[in-house]
């Protein structure tokens, strides 16, 4: 048995200390906004927060996550009161098959709580762990900066308005 | 008596004069007049290509482009014990780079680290190799650097401190440690070595990274390729200190510098995976040449040295026991890529043969842990995630702690906690020096209009 602390609340999981983060979150906790890419860390679908920092779930064994907070993009916010992060990705429409959205906005959240005005080069730079095969980059690119100026407004916190439009 | 002193002063005077004056006579070099830029259409088609392979095998972009900038543009920042240095603009650029420079100028600075207007240049560029280097083929090189698209790019100003800040210091430099010999070929040795020995001495310079340096930062002529240091990574002794597992061979040498890696030895990272990229596109027969060459350098390695099997699963038993944190991280973290069936590139080395866990440098380690490799765009190339953001100091440290008891019949490392937090900030850093990826457009609003 071990304990995981997943968006604030904390869980008994039956799981070996080897097993990655990601199939707990999926098979165990039933959080299935992270995707299973490629199970290599090499495409980000996977990305969620650990302590601040995006990190790829499908590589980091359960072993490593003692005492640590993780968030996932259940976590940011629902469908009826969705965060800025998802606010803006929805109003950019920028998902097209949407597998690799989850691990996005998780890097992108990641990015926007050190840095709330990140510049191009900076969004790309630490994006580029992330594939998206079907091409949506560059609206991935302006619903980062959109997200930004969002959380930059008074009613841009989840549990505001929630006016998804 | 006071007679006797100004006597005693004047000989000091005219000690000190007389050394000034030497000073002079050995440090001054004529201004080379400048040139128009050539046209580049009046170059050899056939001279630039050879040019070409020539700058790949002495890796000039490594240092002459920073990430993401524009090809030869100079601007990397190199540190040294001294300060830093920044490398130059060798476009075809007339006022920021070399389009005034004549062939007898670029021969003179690959020569004896002189440029054009007579300024001594700091020896991080490796003229102490280039001395090697043919007529023949700094003219290739010449061709090849002054048929490039000029970019104009002013020089960054270096960082030194006094006294390494003043030009002339490097004369005297040049005086103890620059030998103005080139390479002359062994009759005793075949074609092949000798062609690998010009190469690996004249522009590969090899020993730039590989040779360790003296308080001057002079190669150490009593140590060639005993290991030295390079952009915090350590670069091994490939002489006959290797740490590698398994001894090298000319074979594996070769594929290792062709395609970047090899099951018996791993994968080039850090610094070596630029130089490996860069010897994929030269003429299969140079890299065979280095091989055959750095393999003979490598000598005959010691009996034994390839540790028995029972030896290895003694070790592993007696490394979980006294690191079960270590231990879990490795099989948890690790081992399914490190000891699974799918072969290198994408699959990761037996860290049985891996040269980092031998190596008494923590260093190189520690950097691919915690930054993984990025796979190479286009390219067949090792992959590994970084760990970084997943692991804190204290499991890292489990984890190459137990590695090393592991995978190798070395000493534990010292202050291994020192080098970790030291290669989470040095990685970091040169992680972010990268700019807008290359290929990015101008404006990246552009490409969705119609
Ligand atoms: S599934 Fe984790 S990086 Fe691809
Ligand atoms: S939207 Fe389909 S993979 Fe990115």
């Amino acid at each position: 048995m071990m304990t995981l602390k997943v968006n604030g609340r904390e869980h008994q999981v039956d799981v070996e200390a080897d097993t990655p983060l990601l199939y707990v979150l999926r098979d165990d906790l039933k959080l299935n906004a992270a995707k299973y890419g490629c199970g290599l860390g090499q495409c980000g679908s996977c990305t969620v927060i650990v302590d601040g920092k995006a990190v790829l779930s499908c590589v980091v064994p359960m072993v490593l996550l003692e005492g640590k907070h993780i968030t996932t993009l259940e976590g940011l916010g629902t469908i009826a009161e969705p965060a800025p992060i998802q606010r803006a990705f929805m109003e950019e429409q920028a998902a097209q098959c949407g597998y690799c959205i989850p691990g996005m906005m998780m890097r992108a959240q990641a990015l926007l709580q050190k840095n709330s005005k990140p510049t191009d080069e900076q969004i790309r730079a630490e994006l580029e762990p992330h594939l998206c095969r079907c091409g949506t980059h560059m609206r991935i690119l302006r619903a980062i900066h959109r997200a930004a100026r969002l959380m930059d407004t008074a009613d841009a916190s989840p549990a505001a308005s929630g006016s998804a439009r | 008596m006071r007679a006797s002193t100004r006597i005693f002063a004047s000989i000091v005077a005219a000690v000190l004069i007389a050394a000034v004056v030497a000073a002079f006579a050995i440090a001054w070099r004529p201004t080379i007049a400048a040139i128009d830029p050539p046209d580049p259409q009046s170059f050899d088609a056939a001279l630039v290509k050879r040019g070409r392979d020539l700058a790949a095998i002495g890796n000039c972009s490594d240092c002459h482009t920073p990430r993401g900038a524009r090809n030869f543009a100079g601007g990397l920042p190199v540190p040294t014990p001294f300060g830093t240095i920044f490398s130059t603009n060798i476009t075809p650029d007339p006022e920021t780079g070399i389009g005034r420079w004549s062939e007898a100028a670029f021969r003179r600075a690959m020569r004896s680290g002189v440029n054009r207007e007579a300024q001594h240049l700091y020896p991080t560029f490796p003229y102490d190799h280039f001395t090697n280097v043919s007529d023949e083929d700094d003219r290739a090189l010449y061709a090849f650097l002054m048929t490039r698209q000029p970019v104009r790019a002013a020089p960054r100003e270096n960082q030194l401190s006094f006294p390494f800040d003043q030009r002339l210091a490097i004369a005297g430099w040049k005086l103890l440690f620059l030998r103005h010999d080139t390479y002359r070929p062994d009759p005793r040795q075949s074609a092949e070595w000798n062609r690998g020995a010009y190469l690996v001495e004249g522009l590969a310079h090899c020993g730039a990274c590989h040779t360790p340096r003296n308080a001057l930062g002079a190669e150490r002529v009593s140590a060639r390729f005993a290991g030295g240091d390079v952009d915090d990574w350590h670069a091994y002794a490939i002489n006959d200190q290797s740490r590698s597992p398994v001894p090298w061979t000319a074979d594996a040498l070769f594929n290792y510098l062709r395609e970047g890696w090899h099951p018996d030895h791993g994968t080039a990272r850090g610094p070596m995976a630029k130089v490996v990229s860069n010897l994929s596109s030269v003429p299969a027969s140079d890299v065979r040449a280095i091989a055959v060459y750095m393999a003979s350098v490598s000598g005959t390695p010691a009996p034994g040295r390839a540790a028995p099997r029972e030896d290895a699963l003694a070790r592993a038993k007696a490394a979980s026991q006294a690191n079960p944190v270590g231990a879990s991280i490795y099989t948890a973290a690790c081992s399914s890529c490190h000891e699974g069936s799918r072969p290198l590139p994408y699959g990761g080395v037996d860290l049985g043969l891996s040269t980092a866990i031998s190596s008494p440098d923590p260093r190189n380690l520690a950097n691919i842990v915690l930054s993984g490799i990025d796979a190479v765009e286009g390219e067949r190339s090792p992959i590994m995630p970084g760990f970084a953001a997943s692991m804190n100091d204290e499991q890292a440290s489990a984890l190459l702690n137990y590695l090393r008891a592991r995978f190798s019949d070395q000493p534990a490392w010292t202050d291994l906690k020192k080098t970790i937090v030291e290669a989470r900030r040095t990685q970091t850093v040169f992680l972010q020096t990268s700019p807008a990826p290359r290929n990015a457009p101008a404006d990246p609003q552009q490409r969705e209009k119609p």
